[in-house]
Order: structure tokens, then C-alpha cells, then sequence
């Protein structure tokens, strides 16, 4: 189980998490939702120790991340993760194979004789075959994606973090990914946090889903609950509509202006 | 109104921070290489990448410094005794203490630093090196000790490549432009030359390694925003490099004196 409670983020003068409350239950695939620089992303990479939150505290099993001092410890840690990246983050000195069993050197003691078997292995469970030497330079954006999931899954993780799984694919490739998270639940019983903006795949694949907005958490529902959803906000966001609570910003001056006249209609 | 002084102040804050940030990597390097195994694999790549990659271009340097010191010395020397004199002395002498290790430094800042601050600092923007982190390893671990210790392991053999062609090239304009037998240039130098002046050199080439090493993982791993912050990474990395090879030869020149390997 995955419980954050009142986790606060700042860059510099820029805070971007500003009190999250959220508690992912074991077994269940989490989904996050919420417009670009809400935050998602961040509270993603403070979840696995990437990013140390100002205040708040993140507990994984009993394990408080926020309170791990060495290197060793939060290493110690971020082996039941596994983390998919946006844009894949493969090593692209690395062929797939050794990519896929990258960490199985340091999170693992399987012996090296094995790397090879583990590798075809996790491939089949992304829908990949013989592509073991290829360079990530070598593949498509889909099969890329698929072998940093095979990455992440190599070693058997009880969490897995999905970074925007679906984003820059095309509609087919998406379903294809989002199916294969599916599978993976089926398959490996781990947990999930899913990060996206990529509504059908959120209703897909999301056991619930939580929106976040400006660094908040603002509602948290079952994909039904989100679908009929009573506030405006979420229900902007879900339908994807430009006009509504959430104001993004066409020209700058034009949300300053609904900025301040909605200042100046409260006054 | 802001003070006049404000960038100013603004300019020592950002550079005070900067450094402690690379003192905190140097730490670590540190410590990392105190708690894990070192990874040789890489090590081993690294090295084949700075020094047999590095050879031609710093040998052919090297070669021509050699050549150039030799046609000035000699002219100079021809001016005022008529004769050219001690061409191998002032060849080697410049070359072995100063030039080997002070230009192979600056030429391999330039080819192999850059490299490193441009791999580096791709790997940063495009997370892999939080992909590093995710899978149970550490960038310093994986990436900033094995190219510290190839540095360290392949400067001071690529420097004594370059003092041995800087000699020859030196060697090469004696005998050809002002027909002195090899058998001259040679005793100029063996009479004069001793092992301490050899190790003066020598022992620079590690300061020079590390920095150049350092501050070019440095830029590579704090890099920031997309290809345009890679390519100011790098620029900053050989930039850095250089200038600090140049001014810490000076202060490393002076200590050795003090020690008397001089």
C-alpha cells in the first residue's frame, strides 16, 4: 500500500505540489490524471525517491521515504519499483537485452547465465520477440515503449510507475499499451500508478482515479464516479472542454484578465 | 531600484553554489568508490574511448609543438651565436615539464571532455540517468568513476606518448632544417635532463586528469533543458577544463618547485 499524506513540492519559487493526500490500495491500479504542470508527474518521482518532498510523508509498506537518510537505505527502497518513463529513458549505449537485465545486476541476485532467458521472457510478456540486439535507436516508439515496460518489469517488482504510458503514440498503439498494463495486472498482481491525460486510457485501465489540479488532489473515484462526476472542475478536465473552471492560458493576458475579473466578481 | 551591485552579487551566489554542488560530486565519487565495486567493464571502454581515440589527434599536436619549438629555438639561437645551439635541451625540456602535459590536457578537454559533458548531459535530459536510479545503480557509481579512472589511468600514458613525438618533432626540424646530427639533439638532451624532470610532468598529468574528468561529469549530470542545455553543458565543460588545467598548472608547477622535483 502506497500513503502519502500531505506531500508539498517546490522548485526554486515554483511549487508544484501543495499537500497531497492519496492512498493507492495493494493490488489496485491507480490512475492520475490532471492537466500539464498539475503536478502529476513530480509527485510520481517523489514516490520512488527521485524527488525529496519538502513536507509530508510518503509511506510504502510501513517504509517511510521521506524519513530514509543514505543512499543505501532509499536504494534499498526503490527495489520494489519498477518505473516507466515518459519518453522510455533507454540506455541507448545498451542493446535491449542488456537494458531489460540492467537492473537485475543491482536489484537481483540472479546469476548472469540467466540474463538471457529473463530477457526473452519479459519481452513475451510486452508482445515482443527476437529483438534482443537491436540498439533503442533500431525500434519504433511503441516497441520502445514496450521494451522500457519489459525494463521495468525484469525484476519483479511489487509497484510499477507508469510515466504517461500512452503519450506521443498513435490511438492503436495506445489501446495496445493500455492492454498490455491490463495484462501485466493479471499477470504479476502488482500495484499501479498510472500517470496520463489520455482519458480512455484512464478509464481502461484505472481501478480508480485521481484528479490532481494545481498541486492538489481534487477528487478520487472509481472510473464511474469520474465519468458522473458533479464538479466542475473534473468534469471540465474529463470531457476535455476549454471553457470552464480550469482557465488554461490561450494568450497570457486572457487568463490574467478571467483572472482578475473573477477576483473582482468575488470582491 | 536594484543595486548596481546586484548581478555582481547575483554572479558570486550562483558560482559559491556551483562549486559546492562539484565538491558534493567529488564527495561522493568519493565515498562510492570506498562502498562498491568498481565497475571495470565501463572502465575499460572508457579508457579505449579517451586514449586510443585521443592518440592520433594529440601525438600529431604534440608533433608539431615539438617542430615549432625546434624552428624557433633554432632561429633564435642562429641570431645570436650564429650557430643553432641546445635545440634538444629547450625542445625537451619545454615538452617534458610544461607543454606534454599542458597540451595534452587541453587537447583531450576537447575531444574526450566534450564528449563525456554531450553523452552525459543527453543521458540527463532524456532521464536516463534517472533511469540509473530506478534500476539500483548510482550516476557516479556507473558513470563518473569509471571516467575518472580511465582519465586518471589514460592521460599520463597518453602524455608520455605526446613528450616522446614532441621530441621527435623536434628531432625532425633539427636534422632537416638545420642539419644537426641526431647524435647532438640527443646529447642535448640526455646531459641535461634528469628522471625528476620527467616525474615533474608526470605528476601533473593526474591533477589535470581529475579535474578534467570531474568537471566534465559535472556539466554532463547537472545538465538542464533539452538540446540547447546540452550543448551549453558541453561548451561550459571544455571551457572549464581548460581554463582550470591552465591556471592550477601554474599553482602545481610552484608546489613541485617547493617540493624541489623541479
Amino acid at each position: 500500500m502506497i500513503d502519502a499524506s500531505g506531500v508539498m513540492k517546490s522548485f526554486g519559487k515554483r511549487t508544484i505540489l501543495r499537500g497531497i493526500d492519496l492512498t493507492v490500495e495493494t493490488g489496485e491500479t491507480m490512475v492520475i490524471i490532471g492537466g500539464s504542470g498539475c503536478g502529476k508527474s513530480t509527485f510520481l518521482k517523489c514516490v520512488i525517491g527521485l524527488h525529496a518532498p519538502d513536507s509530508g510523508t510518503i509511506v510504502v509498506d510501513g517504509t517511510d521515504i521521506t524519513k530514509l537518510k543514505t543512499e543505501a537505505e532509499i536504494a534499498n527502497y526503490r527495489r520494489r519499483f519498477g518505473y516507466l518513463f515518459q519518453e522510455g529513458a533507454l540506455f541507448d549505449s545498451l542493446t535491449v537485452e542488456e537494458n531489460i537485465c540492467f537492473g537485475l545486476k543491482y536489484l537481483t541476485d540472479v546469476p548472469t547465465s540467466k540474463y538471457r532467458q529473463i530477457a526473452s521472457d519479459s519481452l513475451a510478456l510486452v508482445g515482443l520477440k527476437d529483438v534482443e540486439d537491436f540498439k533503442p535507436s533500431e525500434l519504433s516508439g511503441g516497441m520502445k515503449k514496450r521494451v522500457a515496460l519489459a525494463r521495468a518489469i525484469a525484476a519483479q517488482p511489487q509497484y510499477i510507475l507508469y510515466d504517461e504510458p500512452t503519450t506521443g503514440l498513435d490511438p492503436i498503439m495506445s489501446d495496445v499499451i493500455n492492454d498490455l498494463i491490463l495484462d501485466l495486472q493479471k499477470q504479476l498482481k502488482v500495484t499501479a500508478i498510472v500517470v496520463t491525460h489520455d482519458m480512455k486510457s484512464a478509464y481502461k485501465v484505472g481501478s480508480r482515479i485521481a484528479m490532481f489540479h494545481e498541486g492538489r488532489v481534487l477528487q478520487v473515484g472509481t472510473p464511474d464516479e469520474i465519468k458522473n462526476t458533479a464538479d466542475p472542475h473534473v468534469r471540465q478536465f474529463v470531457e476535455g472542454l476549454s471553457q470552464g473552471p480550469i482557465k488554461m492560458k490561450l494568450k497570457e493576458f486572457e487568463a490574467d484578465e478571467a483572472h482578475d475579473g473573477a477576483r473582482r466578481g468575488k470582491a | 531600484m536594484e543595486s548596481l551591485f546586484a548581478p555582481f552579487g547575483r554572479w558570486i551566489l550562483a558560482t559559491s553554489e556551483e562549486m559546492g554542488h562539484f565538491v558534493f560530486l567529488v564527495r561522493s565519487t568519493v565515498l562510492w568508490m570506498y562502498r562498491a565495486k568498481i565497475e571495470w567493464r565501463q572502465t575499460l571502454m572508457q579508457m579505449a574511448k579517451i586514449g586510443v581515440d585521443s592518440l592520433p589527434v594529440t601525438a600529431m599536436t604534440m608533433f608539431f609543438t615539438g617542430m615549432v619549438l625546434a624552428l624557433q629555438s633554432g632561429a633564435t639561437t642562429k641570431h645570436f651565436f650564429n650557430v643553432p645551439l641546445f635545440i634538444g635541451t629547450v625542445v625537451s625540456f619545454s615538452i617534458v615539464m610544461e607543454l606534454g602535459p599542458v597540451l595534452t590536457a587541453v587537447v583531450v578537454a576537447g575531444r574526450a571532455g566534450a564528449a563525456i559533458a554531450a553523452e552525459l548531459g543527453t543521458m540527463k535530459v532524456t532521464e536516463q540517468i534517472d533511469a540509473l536510479y530506478t534500476l539500483g545503480t548510482d550516476p557516479v557509481r556507473y558513470l563518473v568513476i569509471p571516467r575518472l579512472l580511465a582519465f586518471l589511468m589514460v592521460l599520463p600514458l597518453l602524455t608520455v606518448v605526446s613528450d616522446f613525438t614532441g621530441i621527435l618533432g623536434g628531432l625532425f626540424v633539427a636534422r632537416v632544417k638545420y642539419d644537426i646530427p641526431t647524435i647532438v639533439y640527443w646529447h642535448d638532451i640526455i646531459d641535461n635532463m634528469q628522471v625528476k624532470h620527467f616525474v615533474h610532468g608526470f605528476l601533473k598529468t593526474f591533477i589535470f586528469a581529475f579535474l578534467v574528468s570531474m568537471v566534465s561529469c559535472y556539466k554532463g549530470v547537472t545538465t538542464r533543458g533539452g538540446a540547447e542545455g546540452v550543448g551549453k553543458a558541453t561548451t561550459q565543460a571544455v571551457v572549464i577544463s581548460m581554463v582550470l588545467v591552465l591556471v592550477i598548472d601554474y599553482f602545481a608547477t610552484a608546489m613541485l618547485n617547493a617540493l624541489g622535483i623541479t
